[in-house]
């Protein structure tokens, strides 16, 4: 293995349960640096149960998770993102009541240090470092390519801005992985297209890109491999091509009846 | 152009040095012309203003900025105050200096605030309010009980003949001529109050426009997000609580040294809900807001010890509700009706004001457990 | 400490236990129901015994018999509470369901003050002797005494637990409120009248606090204006002790701190060597509530339920 496709992150055997109900059982995936990794699956196939575990907001029942080689079973989603994970949510979580810009500061604290001493004196290290997590912040704003003033309100931008920013404030922990859960819910056509383009910025700029999803022409337009769960279970894992053909993946989305390959492509991830 | 003063360019920048230096001429000349127009009384009053100033921008920092409800916030404000007491009066013979036993009281309260949130801050807020609620009344039933079998806090008399705040060779406690003007111990308190509170605002503000109360205000907003973001949430949250016992304390030493008595009648459950009223009612999280607040809320029951008496015997002619509970009755009323109609208070910061209206989904998502983040 | 002490704080932290089990319920069917912490529910205690109070002098005074006087005077003032509950929950809790949770508590918060102080206004700071309408002769039971109003005290708890569990589980009210209470849009969806439910329980819980405070007012002979915020207190302490949203745990937790607080009344002095006496009391349900918060906040029977992200 060269350095380049050494896993960044990696889960086996991982299983999560809530209660008697197995939310994952035996995952095991290996995301490689710099790659777009997509996770697919059913309604209540465990992504997003997977995406908590990753995240730290779940703690895993049985199996390991290394990521950067490391073993962080049991952390809080704090360390988790110091060491270089940040997430998105599907039902998006911005700070509503404070301002874009203000939205992507606070991605930057876990990159700086100002402390109670640093804020009340604002010695020259302090200003310095506000100075630079604010220039940051704006770079990040217009990288995502959020055009308003920057002083509104996270509330009260569009939905398809809101979902960029919930990634400029990701981007803005310096994270080795992004994860997005579902970042094109709800998007249009054209929306989803400029997103895509963003996603492949952030890869060539050596990010790698953790990604659940449902449209699954973006998932086989942007993935280098792409994982499916179904019923807390992988049942398929490949590059976007094999993955559309996979039989049980067929099976999985559409209920038992395996179609004829030729057919399936779009097809898949279409939900009910 | 260019002998044109810079001020007449920036207009805005002129007219904002004009309201500072009125607001700063009459803060200075406040006791003097109270003193001549309403009595000295009023004076004491304005003193006790602005120690409850000083106490809800402390809370406001636990409750405006970072969210959490703090119903025993008075819990810490007796802390420092007894501290002084004990430490400052023949009640063990010692007689501290002033500069130790402020500080002193303020640090014990901050070791206080941790012990209490170290286990406590994981909780929802709701419960948060409870447990802080309940630490009040165990430090009230304490101070009031831990007179026998050792005498410690002298009981529900209270310590009395405290120390008055000495700065220096200089005692607040007695009249001094400065300059051809002659300064009551009332005024002097008045003085040391104002620059006290003056440096919580000056902190207050730089907190709030910082990395600390970014984060802060993060976890108000969505603390699971907060988290994800890399925010070690229980650390940024016991600051706060910290740094709001620090100046609950701080204020209690003021207001030992500045009565000269204590006792554990001042710290009860009204005194907490009467600083989160000031705060509430003037506006969370907004430090104009909770000035106001302070200064209404303190200066109502005065007018209403003062006014509803004789109101009441002119129209019944007799007192049919004593001002204390009429007062308290008001409060209630008040909090009820201000989150009703105007949730963000009386002077709402901007940004505040548009989120307590909006109903956002946000909130509704931390119903269904108990902790704010799962385990 | 002797056997028949033993049991004489048993008996009474029984006692006491039953009060609180009562008034838990109350904090408990609404927090389950609503997800909210019902501040004011410890004055509606007060209220319940307070009007008990001036019912049962007004109608003692007009020569009925106690046993009777003391039927109506709780039915007056579960009436009185019950609409009372039905008020606070309008005016209080109803415009605020979609607000901040911070807003709620600070409205319960303003009820309860100004219901302290209307009682204040009303029935005066002192504190007044509450008629004795039941015979207090005093049985020996194994060297411990207890009397009538402490029997009663217990059995009326029993029944009136019993009934609302039948309540709850067995009757269409009781299936739409614990519908309410696990999905209110769902619930919704499936024709059941939220609105009217959330009043029903909060009228319900009322009336339990009515009996509640009847009770502590005959077992001490005593009403005030103030009795409702620490007994409130306490209550809650026990619903959160037995899980809170879920009604036997509240009966648990009620039964449990009440011989708590007995029993540790009882053994202070001897277990801190005199240094503290049965006049802390009062602190141990908040140490109790502190402990069970930081150690199991599901409570005794409450389930642990992982946040949704």
């Amino acid at each position: 293995m060269t350095a380049a496709n050494k896993a960044l992150l990696e889960l086996s055997g991982v299983g999560k349960h809530f209660g008697g109900l197995a939310a994952l059982s035996d995952v095991s995936l290996h995301i490689r640096r710099g790659e777009i990794y997509g996770l697919i699956g059913p309604n209540g196939a465990g992504k997003t149960t997977l995406f908590n575990v990753v995240t730290g907001l779940y703690q895993l029942d049985e199996g390991t998770f290394t990521f950067d080689g490391v073993a962080y079973a049991h952390c809080k989603p704090h360390v988790l993102a110091e060491v270089g994970i940040a997430r998105t949510f599907q039902n998006i979580r911005l700070f509503a009541n404070m301002s874009a810009l203000e939205n992507v500061m606070v991605g930057r604290h876990v990159r700086t240090r100002t402390g109670i001493w640093g804020a009340l004196t604002r010695h020259a290290a302090a200003r310095n470092e506000e100075r630079a997590i604010t220039q940051r912040a704006r770079e990040l704003l217009r990288y995502v390519g959020i055009e308003r003033p920057h002083q509104t309100l996270a509330k009260h931008l569009s939905y398809g801005e809101q979902r960029r920013l919930e990634i400029a404030r990701a981007l803005a922990t310096e994270p080795a992985l992004l994860a997005l859960d579902e970042p094109a819910a709800g998007m249009n056509a054209t929306e989803t297209e400029s997103l895509k383009a963003l996603l492949q910025t952030v890869r060539a700029s050596g990010i790698t890109v953790l990604l659940i999803e449902h449209d699954v022409k973006l998932i086989m337009g942007l993935c280098d491999r792409v994982a499916v769960l179904d019923y807390g279970k992988k049942i398929a894992e490949g590059v976007p091509e094999e993955v559309r053909r996979n039989p049980a993946v067929i099976a999985a989305y559409l209920g038992g009846e395996p179609a004829s390959p030729s057919s399936s492509g779009e097809e898949v991830g279409v939900e009910e | 152009m260019r002998n044109v003063p810079d001020s007449l360019l920036h207009p805005g920048k002129r007219n904002a040095w004009l309201a500072f230096t009125a607001l700063a001429l009459v803060l200075l000349a406040l006791p003097f012309a109270t003193d001549a127009l309403l009595g000295r009384g009023w004076v004491r009053i304005a003193d006790f203003a602005l120690l409850y100033i000083m106490l809800a921008l402390g809370l406001n920092i636990v409750v405006g900025y970072a969210g959490l409800l703090d119903l025993g916030y008075v819990a810490f404000f007796a802390v420092g105050a007894y501290c002084y007491a004990l430490l400052g009066s023949p009640q063990f013979g010692l007689h501290l200096p002033f500069w130790v036993v402020l500080p002193l009281g303020a640090l014990l309260a901050c070791v206080f605030g941790v012990l209490l949130g170290a286990p406590t801050l994981r909780l929802r807020g709701d419960y948060l309010a409870i447990v802080t609620l309940g630490f009040g009344e165990i430090i009230r039933i304490f101070l009031n009980n831990l007179n026998a079998p050792a005498n410690i806090t002298n009981g529900p008399q209270g310590i009395s003949m405290i120390d008055p705040i000495r700065i220096g060779g200089f005692s607040l406690g007695s009249t001094h001529e400065l300059l051809g003007f002659t300064f009551p111990s009332v005024h002097l308190h008045y003085y040391l109050f104002l620059c006290c509170t003056l440096l919580v605002v000056f902190v207050s503000l730089r907190l709030e426009d910082s990395r600390i109360g970014r984060a802060w205000m993060a976890i108000r907003e969505d603390e699971v997000a907060a988290e994800a973001m890399g925010i070690n949430t229980r650390n940024i949250k016991l600051l706060a609580f910290a740094m709001g016992a620090t100046f609950g304390g701080a204020a209690g030493g003021l207001f030992a040294g500045f009565q000269g008595f204590v006792s554990p009648e001042s710290f009860g459950l009204t005194e907490s809900v009467m600083i989160l009223c000031m705060v509430v009612l003037g506006g969370m999280g907004h430090i104009g807001g909770v000035v106001l607040g302070g200064v209404l809320l303190a200066l109502l029951p005065e007018a209403l010890r003062n006014g509803a008496g004789p109101v009441q015997q002119a129209l019944f002619g007799k007192t049919l509700v004593d001002p204390e509970s009429l007062r308290m009755l008001l409060f209630g009323l008040a909090l009820i009706v201000v989150m009703l109609v105007r949730p963000a208070g009386l002077w709402p910061s901007v940004q505040r004001r548009r989120e307590l209206i909006a109903d956002d989904g946000v909130v509704q998502q931390e119903q269904d457990t108990v902790y704010d983040s799962s385990k | 400490m002797p056997l028949d002490i033993l049991l004489q704080q048993i008996l009474n932290g029984l006692v006491q236990g039953s009060v609180y089990a009562l008034v838990a319920l109350g904090y408990t069917m609404v927090y389950g129901i609503l997800g909210l912490i019902n501040f004011a529910h410890g004055e509606v205690v007060m209220v319940g015994a307070m009007v008990a109070l001036s019912v049962s002098q007004l109608l003692l005074a007009a020569g009925l018999p106690p046993l009777l006087v003391l039927l109506l005077s709780l039915l007056a003032a579960v009436a009185v509470c019950m609409l009372l509950g039905y008020g606070i929950e309008r005016i209080a809790y109803r415009p605020l369901r979609n607000a901040p949770r911070l807003a709620p508590l600070i409205t319960a918060i303003g009820v309860s003050i100004v219901l302290q102080n209307l009682a204040m206004i009303f029935w005066g700071r002192e504190y007044h002797a509450f008629p004795q309408m039941l015979p207090s002769s005093p049985h020996i039971l194994a060297g411990a005494v207890i009397n009538e109003v402490q029997i009663t005290i217990v059995l009326v708890a029993l029944a009136v637990m019993t009934g609302l569990l039948l309540l709850v589980h067995r009757t269409r009210l009781g299936r739409a409120m614990r519908a309410v209470a696990e999905n209110p849009s769902a619930a919704a969806l499936m024709g059941v009248d939220i609105n009217s439910v959330i009043s029903i329980t909060f009228m319900l819980g009322s009336a339990l606090a009515a009996v509640a405070g009847i009770m502590v007012s005959a077992n001490y002979g005593i009403a005030h204006y103030y009795m409702g915020s620490i007994l409130g207190l306490k209550a809650f302490t026990a619903a959160v002790l037995g899980g809170i949203g879920n009604l036997r745990g509240a009966m648990l937790g009620g039964l449990l701190l009440g011989l708590i607080e007995s029993l540790g009344a009882g053994y202070i002095g001897d277990l801190s060597g005199g240094f503290f006496g049965s006049n802390y009391q009062d602190v141990f349900a908040f140490f109790v509530l502190i402990a069970v918060l930081v150690f199991r906040p599901s409570g005794l029977l409450g389930e642990r339920v992982a946040e949704r992200a």
